[in-house]
């Protein structure tokens, strides 16, 4: 699960990272008092106007902007609320924006020079381990500083049974090149942000900039929270965190109804029991030429109701020329799955689009007689091969 | 000979009593399956399948002799399920449990490490040596007895690979499912080296999907120790990239973990890549000299 980057910034500060202070607002009037408030607390004299959206490079796409006074604050937050924001990571239709942060001015002048690096953990799938990776470079794409330097990228694993240890964090701290009150600061970023990582079940924690301050404080400019949805029954006040408005309206039904779906561009729809099964069913159909529409698993439970919704969510998306259900019946017998789909098409009166059923496994033959006896515009088959080849006639 | 498990196999089942583990564990004793007991806390010295129930797996371990055990309890308490089977002895687990917390699986693969113990899974299939031994929830009449090793990351994939091997005048050895979540106790290359040593298998399917780099690993080990011809599938060729496809670890992060990507090494290593997943029967029966029916 995604959240916000003023929800992930209060979670750091309650496990004590720093962070660029900021209050969210929805409206412009609702972002001047937030400046006011900011200044009050923090003595800001300008402010930053940013586009909360689940996305990065907002920056890139005008949803960044320094306001330097509070008419300044007024007419961004106008300018940037309800604009739909397009970033190198929301594809061309963009992101509507419904809520901005005010945040503080950070990049003040001071004694000395202002520095951003970059950190960030997750887990290292190869050790089973948590990582932290940093680098100097920060404040920029850092795939491209992976590409272009790659010896400046560091990293440091965490050992799960003692966790991090003061001497890695000393480490980071000494690598980035600080010292001072700034190499302490950093020390106590480091701690405080694997603490939060660790205790809040998240899968990855993204932090660029991470900024030095020209009077040698060490916080958290931007913050992108990840968390693992397995670990998320353990953190109901994260849970009350998601964002359904960010999400696609079909995916969050889909889920409501316990189907795995998400919406792709192309125009043959799916419907597979098994994640693998229906990322192999999404490959069929480009092999015989069409573009998948969605993955959608089904589950263990194929049953009327269940392929119901499915065909629903699958017919909502107009691009959808054909409907390829791909069930392999091992626990679910076919014959059960093929009457769940004939009652469902019965139920929905009409189906717009061709649907081609490939049944293979328990029972295949009998559920491959109930769907040619059932009169409809349905295609059965059994082999896999059979399938792509249906597709292509439909495409034909 | 075979591979994990055999029809001597003395198996426990953790979360027996349940609604999940009751089901399969009656399909498994019904294909044949070797269950000795099984474990569930607080209902120990009962009878269940008529088999006993123990309240731990030391329990049972020291009652029957348990040397394999599938686990079927909530994601909550699974990794403390898997912790609890390696203190006992038990050498081959097998974890069907799927949305088991990342945090909970890095402190068990941890508490494993350097244990004389084989987990599989989590989030997988199990293992299945036809006619002998099914520890996990696949249509064991799908499996014919042959001599065609299966490692795959997905369960209904793995039961279509099968279904084809078998169709295609071929059958299977031992078929490993070893879970698509980011962190599971046997990798792609170390079921695959099992399979390599295994007297009764010829030919290996190796099947993996988007997400991590088990499969260019296994195919960089295959191309310098590999003595049978590999066939192999990638799930995910039209995935988008930063999407979870539905398995917790089925997501494209970078340049390298791509279907492409992976499709590339494999072939480079000598892996048969299919592109498309309703050939692989086909070829490995073209790889293997056999005459389809």
């Amino acid at each position: 699960m995604n959240i916000h980057e003023y929800q992930g910034k209060s979670i750091l500060k309650s496990y004590g990272v720093a962070i660029q202070e900021g209050i969210v607002a929805e409206t412009s009037d609702e972002a001047v008092q937030a400046a006011k408030d900011l200044q009050a607390q923090t003595g800001t004299g300008w402010w930053v106007i940013k586009a909360q959206i689940h996305a990065g490079g907002r920056g890139k796409g005008g949803g960044v902007k320094l306001a330097k006074s509070l008419e300044d604050v007024k007419t961004t937050a106008d300018q940037i609320l309800g604009m739909t924001l397009v970033t190198p990571q929301t594809g061309p239709e963009g992101k509507l924006v419904r809520k901005v942060l005010i945040a503080q001015d950070v990049y003040y002048p001071g004694p000395e020079k202002t520095q951003e690096f970059y950190m960030s953990v997750l887990l290292n799938r190869q050790t089973g381990r948590n990582v932290i990776i940093y680098t100097t470079e920060g404040g920029m794409d850092i795939e491209e500083v992976a590409h272009n330097h790659p010896e400046k990228i560091l990293n440091e694993e965490v050992d799960p049974r003692v966790g991090l240890q003061g001497f890695q964090a000393r480490k980071i701290a000494y690598n980035l090149g600080l010292s001072g009150n700034a190499n302490k600061e950093m020390v106590k970023f480091v701690m405080n942000l694997y603490k939060a990582y660790d205790a809040i079940d998240a899968s990855q924690f993204e932090i660029n900039p991470v900024l030095k301050t020209s009077d040698s404080k060490i916080i958290a400019v931007d913050a992108k929270v990840n968390l693992d949805e397995n670990g998320l029954y353990r953190h109901a006040d994260i849970l009350a965190m998601r964002d359904v408005t960010e999400e696609d309206p079909t995916e969050v039904e889909a889920g409501e109804f316990n189907l795995n779906y998400v919406k792709l561009d192309g125009n043959i729809g799916c419907m597979v029991n098994g994640a693998g099964l229906a990322m192999a069913t999404m490959d069929i159909i480009k092999h015989a030429g069409g573009e998948p529409a969605n993955f959608l698993d089904v589950g263990g439970t194929a049953d009327a109701a269940r392929v119901e919704q499915a065909f629903r969510i699958i017919l909502r998306d107009e691009n959808v020329k054909a409907i390829l259900i791909n069930i392999f019946g091992g626990i679910v017998r076919c014959d059960r799955v093929a009457q769940g789909i004939v009652d469902a098409y019965k139920n929905m009166g009409s189906v717009r689009v061709p649907i081609i059923v490939r049944l293979q496994g328990t029972n295949a033959k009998e559920a491959k007689d109930i769907i040619d006896a059932s009169g409809l515009r349905v295609k059965s088959v059994i082999l896999l091969q059979e399938a792509a080849d249906s597709v292509k006639e439909v495409l034909a | 000979m075979s591979v994990l498990v055999n029809k001597d196999s003395r198996i426990i089942v953790q979360g027996f009593t349940g609604t999940e583990g009751t089901f399969h564990a009656s399909q498994m004793i019904e294909y044949g399956t070797n269950v000795v007991g099984g474990v569930t806390p607080g209902k120990g010295g009962s009878q269940h399948l008529d088999r006993p129930v123990f309240n731990t797996v030391q329990d049972a371990v020291t009652a029957t002799k348990a040397n394999v055990s599938i686990i079927f309890v909530p994601p909550a308490f699974a990794a403390d399920a898997i912790m609890e089977a390696a203190d006992a002895g038990i050498a081959v687990i097998v974890c069907i449990t799927e949305g088991i917390p990342v945090k909970d699986m890095i402190v068990a693969k941890e508490y494993l490490n350097g244990k004389n113990v084989r987990l599989i899974g989590p989030n997988c299939p199990g293992i299945i040596t036809p006619n002998e031994a099914k520890v996990g929830i696949m249509p064991g009449f799908v499996f014919k007895k042959g001599r065609i090793g299966i490692v795959s990351k997905s369960g209904t994939l793995t039961y279509e690979a099968a279904d084809q091997v078998v169709k295609a005048g071929m059958g299977v050895s031992t078929a490993i499912g070893i879970g698509g979540d980011p962190i599971i106790g046997t990798t792609t290359l170390e079921a695959v080296k099992l399979l390599m040593e295994d007297p009764e298998t010829d030919g290996i399917v190796m099947i993996g999907e988007i997400g991590g780099n088990l499969e260019a690993d296994a195919a960089r080990w295959i191309k310098v120790n590999g003595t049978k011809p590999v066939v192999g599938f990638i799930a995910g060729q039209t995935a988008p990239p930063g999407r979870r496809m539905g398995h917790a670890g089925a997501i494209v992060g970078g340049a390298e973990d791509t279907a492409a990507a992976k499709m590339k090494i494999m072939g480079e290593c000598g892996i048969h890549v299919v592109a498309s997943p309703a050939i692989i029967g086909k070829t490995m029966a073209e790889v293997m000299n056999v005459t389809t029916a």
